[in-house]
């Protein structure tokens, strides 16, 4: 499979396109009265920054600092372990998405229950959960719901239909986070070098480029929302680059062909009508942010996994092995090439930290295409 | 990895479903986030089985094009792991 998805990726470099963009970076970026420290919000950009050694193609005082949105990175082990009390459950059968499965938790991880013997299934979509709840009716079926804002409105979803449909025995354990308040935590933090921002155009096909404004206003910092195409990439930069140089600080959309100012409104009604913020919630790494995450509201307490099992599920925060700098480096206060384990004794398959495990995260995509950050 | 490929709508089916195509890779999605109505032979960008916006026919005509020209030589299975993979992305952590 990868090497398939990397034959579609080789025919979107588009070397013209890119190297005409690189130079209109440089040239525009001679204007620039100090350095650009660009925060890359979403592991994708990472991904993209990485693979395609972007950092390469842009002039020196042009830098990118690599950002926490990664759901999978940021997930504390002390919910990988609920996931996994849940699985343990007699009658239960788990479900989840992606990278989660094999994400290592303080014991065990998902993947290494399923092996002995625990029903655990990664979905390709939250739809399948309705249909697997419906043909186990003896079974509590629990979803584990992980993702920013991109994901949360087909769990609202699920959610709604699972009602309509009286499905009583699906259940939510809701692990949503929210791109806003991780950026607020990382602009109040005094050592951040970050001047802009690139958001991730998934994200805003939901949420709108609106969700930046106030970051933009509040940190007089340009955010531009791009697709994850190295093109998209190259061109959000040329349009932060030519804020700066203008002396302007704007939520900005580069990937228009989806993204709006406003977002998609509906999905946003589904997720208020169904969530609501937690008062707090522990980023793996980087440690408690306010209203962060998003949790069940009141009106959906019997499907919410953490107050219908709440007996099967322990409450201390784990935290991460001592010399991981994940949370530092998810702050964008370090790369991972600092960090002393780094390609030595934490690597993909023998991940110390979440950074390492997720194809998103920022140690694996400098392990994998070579710390050219 | 998320590159949004543009999938057109070739029917409308029961439940709030639709039929998309993705470079000739027929699917069910749900339809059940969309605000707006939604005709067949509009394009849609879809994530983990859902659509979940429309998207302008010419531009996603436009980026097709280039995705076809990638994908022109794949057997049917190979694309269908391809087009899968391209909206099972959250953010991008099942590349
Ligand atoms: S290399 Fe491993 S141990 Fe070091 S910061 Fe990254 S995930 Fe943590």
């Amino acid at each position: 499979m990868s090497l398939l998805l990397k034959d579609l990726y080789e025919g979107f470099r588009n070397g013209e396109a890119i190297r005409a963009l690189s130079a209109a970076i440089a040239r525009e970026s001679e204007k620039l009265s100090q350095p650009l420290h660009i925060m890359e919000v979403c592991g994708g950009h990472t991904h993209t920054i990485m693979k395609y050694g972007l950092k390469q193609l842009l002039p020196p005082h042009i830098e990118f600092i690599h950002g926490p949105g990664c759901p999978v990175c940021i997930m504390p082990k002390e919910r990988i372990d609920h996931a996994i009390a849940l699985a343990r459950m007699e009658d239960a059968i788990l479900l989840t998405l992606g990278d989660m499965i094999r994400v290592p938790g303080s014991q065990s991880s998902l993947s290494q229950e399923r092996a002995a013997g625990r029903d655990i299934r990664a979905l390709y979509s939250p739809i399948d959960a309705l249909k697997i709840a419906r043909e186990n009716p003896d079974k509590k079926v629990i979803f584990f719901a992980i993702g920013f804002e991109t994901t949360t409105p087909m769990t609202a979803s699920l959610i709604l239909q699972a009602e309509k449909e009286g499905i009583g025995n699906l259940y939510f354990h809701i692990n949503h986070v929210l791109v806003p308040p991780a950026v607020h935590a990382i602009m109040d933090d005094s050592d951040t070098r970050v001047n802009a921002f690139i958001g991730p155009s998934h994200v805003s096909v939901i949420t709108g480029s609106k969700i930046y404004e106030p970051i933009a206003a509040a940190y007089h910092t340009p955010v531009v929302v791009s697709g994850f195409e190295p093109v998209d990439v190259m061109e959000g930069i040329l349009r932060i680059v030519r804020q700066k140089t203008g002396g302007r600080a704007t939520a900005e959309v580069q990937y228009s062909r989806a993204v709006t100012r406003e977002g998609n409104l509906k999905a946003q009604e589904m997720i208020d009508q169904t969530m609501r913020p937690r008062d707090h919630f522990r980023w793996r790494g980087i440690g408690d942010i306010p209203h962060s995450a998003l949790q069940l509201r009141g009106e959906f307490a019997h499907r919410d996994a953490e107050k219908v099992f709440a007996d099967f599920l322990p409450t201390e925060p784990i935290d991460d092995h001592k010399l991981c700098i994940c949370g530092t480096i998810l702050r964008g206060l370090a790369k991972p090439d600092e960090c002393k384990v780094f390609g030595t004794a934490c690597t993909p398959s023998t991940p110390l930290g979440s950074c390492m495990v997720s194809s998103e995260g920022s140690c694996n995509a400098y392990y994998r295409f070579g710390g050219i950050g | 990895m998320c590159l949004s490929i543009p999938s057109k709508v070739v029917a409308i089916d029961e439940d709030n479903v639709a039929t998309v195509d993705t470079m000739g890779i027929r699917r069910q999605v749900s339809l059940d986030l969309m605000g707006d109505d939604i005709a067949v032979g509009e394009y849609v960008l879809i994530h983990v089985g859902f659509a979940m916006s429309k998207i302008d026919e010419e531009d996603a005509l436009e980026s097709l094009k280039v995705y076809s020209e990638i994908v022109a030589q794949m057997e049917e299975a190979e694309r269908r792991a391809l087009v899968e993979a391209d909206d099972a992305c959250l953010n991008r952590e099942t590349v």
